[in-house]
C-alpha cells in the first residue's frame, strides 16, 4: 500500500510515467451559495481503476458527473485524452446508480441504445449488444425486460450498454449501491475480469471502503463539504489471488482499516 | 417561469388571458363574449340583488348538505374498505363502477325518486363526490404501514385508539386529497343536478340568463362560480398541506 | 445451511384431498367469485327494493332486464347508440390530438406551461357543464354542440395529464439520453414520449370518462336524441323499466369502454406491471 499524504497530493497526482485518460484541473463548483467542490486537481492513470470515496455529501458522484459532461464545473477543466470536456462524448461512458433502464425496452435494445442513438443499423448493433450482453453474463435474457431482473442484473444491463459504445473511459456511479450484498460481491469480482479484459480506464464512485480497497487501483478520499481531496491510496494488493483469499489479505484488511481510521471523524 | 430575469408567478398568465377577453370583447367580434370589465361591474350588481342571494343560499345549501353525507359515509366505507378485504371484494367493483361512470345519466332517476326540489340535487352532489373519497381513503387506509399497527398494538392501544390516534391520523394525507377531488366533483354535481332540475337555485338562474340571452349576467354567474369552485378547492389544498409533510416520512 | 428437500416425498404426507382440490381451484379464482357475489347480491336488493316497491317508479330488476334485453333485440339500443357514440368520439379524436399536442408542448415549454396550465388547471377544477347553455346557442342543437360538449368536458383532464406525464419524465433516463449524446429529438421521441406514454393514455381514458358525462348531459340539457332521448322518452311516458334499462345501458357501456382501455394500457404501455 502506497499512501500519498495531503500535502503532496498535487505532486504525486500524477502518476509518473504512466499514461494519464483524465486530467481534472482546479475543478470548483457552486450549487447557488453552497460550495461542493473546491480546486480539485487529480489525474486518472489510463488503463486503471480509480475510486472516489468519502463521506455522503462530498461531493464524489459531482465530480464524476462533471468529468462525465452532465453538469457543467462552476470552474477549472477536465481534460479527456488531451481534449477538454463540454459535455457528454463518445470517449465516456457512464453507469448509473439507478440503472437508468428504459422500463419499455427489452435488454437487447436497452444494451444497444448507446449505438441506437449514433444512428447504427439494427442488425449491426444487436450484434455488439449481443456480445457484451454475453460478456455481463446475461445471455439468455435479451428478450426480457428489466423489470424482469433482478438489481444486479439490472446494473449489469447498464455495464454492457457503457461497453457496448466502446469509450475508453467508464464512468460508474455507485453502480453496486442498490444492488443487495451477495449480488454485490460477485458483481464485483466480474468488474475485477472486466477491467483486466477490456482496458479501460474506470472511474468509480462508491461510500463502501470494503469495495474501494477491493476494486481499486488507486483510491481518491474526498473530504466532508466542500470536497477536497484528502487523501489518495493505492492499495497495491496482488490481484492474481483469488478473490477469497483477496479478502483476507493483510494488506487488504489494513488498507480498509486506515481508510476507515481517516474517515471516521467526518461521520457524525 | 421567468421572464427578464425575474420570477413571475405561474397564476399570472390568467391576466393575460383575461385582457385578451377584455379585447374580444370590446371588439364585438363574438355576441358571446361580452367585455370583460362589463362582466365584472356585473358580478357587483349581481351579488346585491336578491335572487342571485336566494339562488346562491339555495346552490350552497344542496352542496354542503351533499358533501357532508359524501364524507361522512366516504370515510367510513373507505376506511372499512381498508380494513376489511370481505368490505373491499364485495364493493370495490361498484365503487370502481361508479367513480367514472357518466353518472349525469342517473340524474333523471333520481329526478322522479326525489323530485324535482333539492332532495335531487343534494343526491347528485352525494354521488358525484362519494365514490372518489371511498377510493382515497381506502388507499390511505391501506398505505398505513403496518409497523405503526403493530407499534400501537405493542404499547397497549385499545381498538378505539388505535384507529383514532394511528390509522385515521396515518391516512389522513390521503383521505384529505380525496375530499379535496370529491369538492371538485361535487360543485360539479351541483351544477348538473341544478341544470337538469332547471327550476332551482344557479341552474335557474342560469336558464333564466340564456334564455333571455343575457350574456353579461351569463358571465357574472359563470366567472362567480369558478372562483368560489377554486376558493373552495384551494382552501382544502391549503389544509392538505399542514398534514402533507409526513406523507413523504411514514 | 439447509438438507436438500426429499423429492420423493415423505409417507407421512396427505395426498391432496378433493376437497381441498376444490378449495384451491376457488381461492385461484377468489376475486372473479367476489365480484360476481357482489353484483348478485345487489341485483337481489335491487330486486327486493323493487318488489316493496319503495317508490311508484322504481321497476324491480326483473322488469328492467326485461327491458333491457327487448330493447336490445328490437334494435332501439343499436340506433341510439349509434347517435351518441358519434359526437362522442369525434370529441374524444379531436381532443385527444389538441389536449396531447398542446400538453407535450406545455410539458417540454416553460412559456407554454406558463401561459396555459393555469387556464387548464381552472377549468379541470371548474363545474364546465355551466357552459353548456351557451353552446347550444351559437351552434343549435346539433351534433356540433354536442361534440363541443363532449371536447369541453374532456379536452382540460387530457392536456393535463400530458403535460404532467412530460414535465415528469425520469429526469434519470433524459439523462441518460444525454450521456450518449442523444440529441434534442431523439430526447423527446425516444425517451419523454415513450416514458410519458402510460400517463398520456390514462389521460385519455379519463377524458373518455367525462365525455360520457359530457354527451349524457348535452342530450339531456340540448337535443332529446340517442340514449338522452331514450331516458327523457320512456321517462315522459312512465315506462319506468325501459327508462332505468337506458340508464343502466350506458353505464355499463361507459365501464366496458373503460375497463377494456385500462386492460390495453396495462398490457401495451406497462410491461413493468405485466406478470411475468
Amino acid at each position: 500500500m502506497r499512501n500519498i499524504t495531503a500535502q503532496a497530493a498535487t505532486a504525486a497526482a500524477r502518476p509518473a510515467g504512466a499514461d494519464v485518460a483524465v486530467e481534472v484541473r482546479g475543478i470548483c463548483k457552486m450549487y447557488n451559495e453552497i460550495e461542493a467542490l473546491r480546486g480539485i486537481d487529480l489525474d486518472f492513470p489510463a488503463g486503471k481503476l480509480t475510486t472516489l470515496l468519502g463521506p455522503s455529501g462530498c461531493g464524489k458522484t459531482t465530480l464524476l458527473k462533471i468529468v462525465a459532461g452532465l453538469i457543467p464545473a462552476t470552474s477549472g477543466e477536465v481534460r479527456v485524452n488531451g481534449n477538454t470536456v463540454t459535455g457528454p462524448g463518445p470517449e465516456r461512458a457512464f453507469v448509473f446508480q439507478d440503472f437508468a433502464l428504459m422500463p419499455w425496452a427489452t435488454v437487447m435494445r436497452n444494451v444497444g441504445f448507446g449505438l441506437e442513438l449514433k444512428g447504427m443499423g439494427k442488425n449491426e448493433r444487436q450484434a455488439i449488444a449481443q456480445k457484451y450482453i454475453a460478456e455481463v453474463g446475461l445471455s439468455g435474457f435479451e428478450n426480457k425486460y428489466p423489470h424482469e431482473l433482478s438489481g444486479g442484473m439490472r446494473q449489469r444491463v447498464g455495464l454492457a450498454r457503457a461497453f457496448a459504445v466502446n469509450a475508453d473511459v467508464l464512468l460508474l456511479d455507485e453502480p453496486f449501491s442498490a444492488v443487495d450484498e451477495q449480488n454485490r460481491r460477485k458483481f464485483q469480482e466480474d468488474l475485477l475480469e472486466l477491467v483486466e479484459k477490456e482496458k479501460k480506464t474506470f472511474i468509480f464512485v462508491t461510500h463502501s471502503i470494503e469495495e474501494a480497497v477491493y476494486c481499486s487501483d488507486r483510491i481518491v478520499i474526498l473530504s466532508r463539504r466542500p470536497g477536497r481531496i484528502a487523501q489518495i491510496i493505492e492499495p497495491e494488493i496482488d490481484r492474481s489471488a483469488s478473490p477469497d483469499a483477496i479478502r483476507r489479505d493483510q494488506g487488504y484488511l489494513d488498507t480498509v482499516e486506515e481508510i476507515w481510521q481517516g474517515l471516521k471523524h467526518y461521520v457524525d | 417561469m421567468t421572464m427578464f430575469g425575474y420570477r413571475v408567478p405561474m397564476m399570472a398568465s390568467l391576466l393575460v388571458w383575461c385582457v385578451i377577453w377584455e379585447i374580444v370583447g370590446r371588439s364585438g367580434a363574438m355576441f358571446l363574449i361580452p367585455p370583460l370589465s362589463d362582466v365584472l361591474v356585473a358580478v357587483v350588481a349581481l351579488v346585491q340583488t336578491g335572487t342571485w342571494q336566494a339562488a346562491a343560499i339555495t346552490t350552497l345549501n344542496s352542496f354542503l348538505l351533499g358533501m357532508f353525507f359524501a364524507i361522512v359515509v366516504g370515510v367510513i366505507l373507505g376506511v372499512l374498505m381498508g380494513r376489511s378485504t370481505t368490505a373491499d371484494s364485495l364493493l370495490g367493483i361498484w365503487v370502481n363502477i361508479f367513480v367514472s361512470a357518466p353518472l349525469s345519466a342517473l340524474v333523471p332517476v333520481l329526478m322522479i325518486l326525489f323530485g324535482m326540489g333539492e332532495t335531487t340535487v343534494v343526491v347528485t352532489v352525494f354521488l358525484f363526490a362519494v365514490w372518489i373519497i371511498v377510493l382515497d381513503t381506502r388507499a390511505g387506509i391501506q398505505g398505513v404501514p403496518k409497523s405503526l399497527v403493530e407499534m400501537g398494538r405493542s404499547y397497549g392501544a385499545s381498538r378505539f385508539t388505535l384507529y383514532g390516534k394511528i390509522i385515521f391520523l396515518a391516512a389522513l394525507p390521503e383521505i384529505l386529497a380525496g375530499i379535496r377531488l370529491g369538492v371538485v366533483r361535487g360543485v360539479k354535481g351541483v351544477v348538473i343536478g341544478q341544470l337538469l332540475v332547471a327550476i332551482i337555485g344557479y341552474g335557474e338562474l342560469f336558464e333564466l340568463y340564456s334564455r333571455n340571452f343575457d350574456m353579461v349576467n351569463f358571465w357574472a354567474l359563470t366567472i362567480i362560480l369558478f372562483a368560489a369552485a377554486m376558493g373552495l378547492s384551494a382552501l382544502i389544498e391549503n389544509i392538505e398541506k399542514r398534514v402533507d409533510y409526513y406523507a413523504g416520512v411514514r | 445451511m439447509s438438507f436438500p428437500v426429499q423429492a420423493n416425498g415423505s409417507s407421512r404426507a396427505v395426498p391432496p384431498s378433493e376437497a381441498s382440490f376444490v378449495w384451491r381451484k376457488l381461492s385461484e379464482h377468489r376475486t372473479a367469485l367476489w365480484r360476481t357475489a357482489s353484483i348478485g347480491l345487489f341485483f337481489l336488493v335491487w330486486e327486493i327494493a323493487g318488489r316493496i316497491p319503495i317508490s311508484f317508479a322504481f321497476p324491480t330488476f326483473l322488469e328492467t332486464l326485461r327491458a333491457f334485453v327487448t330493447m336490445t333485440l328490437d334494435g332501439s339500443f343499436v340506433a341510439a347508440y349509434a347517435e351518441t357514440l358519434q359526437p362522442l368520439v369525434i370529441g374524444i379524436a379531436i381532443s385527444a390530438v389538441i389536449g396531447i399536442g398542446l400538453g407535450i408542448v406545455m410539458g417540454l415549454s416553460r412559456f407554454a406551461e406558463w401561459l396555459a396550465a393555469p387556464v387548464f388547471i381552472v377549468l379541470q377544477a371548474a363545474p364546465m357543464a355551466a357552459l353548456i347553455p351557451l353552446i347550444t346557442f351559437v351552434y343549435g342543437i346539433g351534433l356540433v354542440s354536442k361534440t363541443l360538449a363532449v371536447i369541453m368536458l374532456a379536452l382540460p383532464v387530457i392536456v393535463l395529464n400530458g403535460y404532467k406525464a412530460v414535465r415528469n419524465a425520469n429526469p434519470s433516463l433524459v439523462a441518460m439520453c444525454y450521456s450518449f449524446q442523444g440529441n434534442w429529438w431523439q430526447r423527446i421521441t425516444k425517451i419523454i414520449i415513450p416514458d410519458a406514454s402510460p400517463v398520456i393514455f390514462a389521460g385519455l381514458r379519463l377524458g373518455l370518462a367525462a365525455g360520457f358525462i359530457g354527451v349524457i348531459l348535452a342530450e339531456l340539457l340540448i337535443t332529446p336524441t340517442g340514449i338522452g332521448d331514450l331516458i327523457t322518452y320512456h321517462r315522459s311516458v312512465a315506462d319506468y323499466p325501459e327508462m332505468y334499462a337506458a340508464v343502466v345501458s350506458i353505464i355499463l357501456v361507459s365501464t366496458l369502454t373503460l375497463a377494456a382501455l385500462e386492460a390495453f394500457e396495462l398490457r401495451v404501455l406497462r410491461p413493468e406491471k405485466r406478470k411475468s
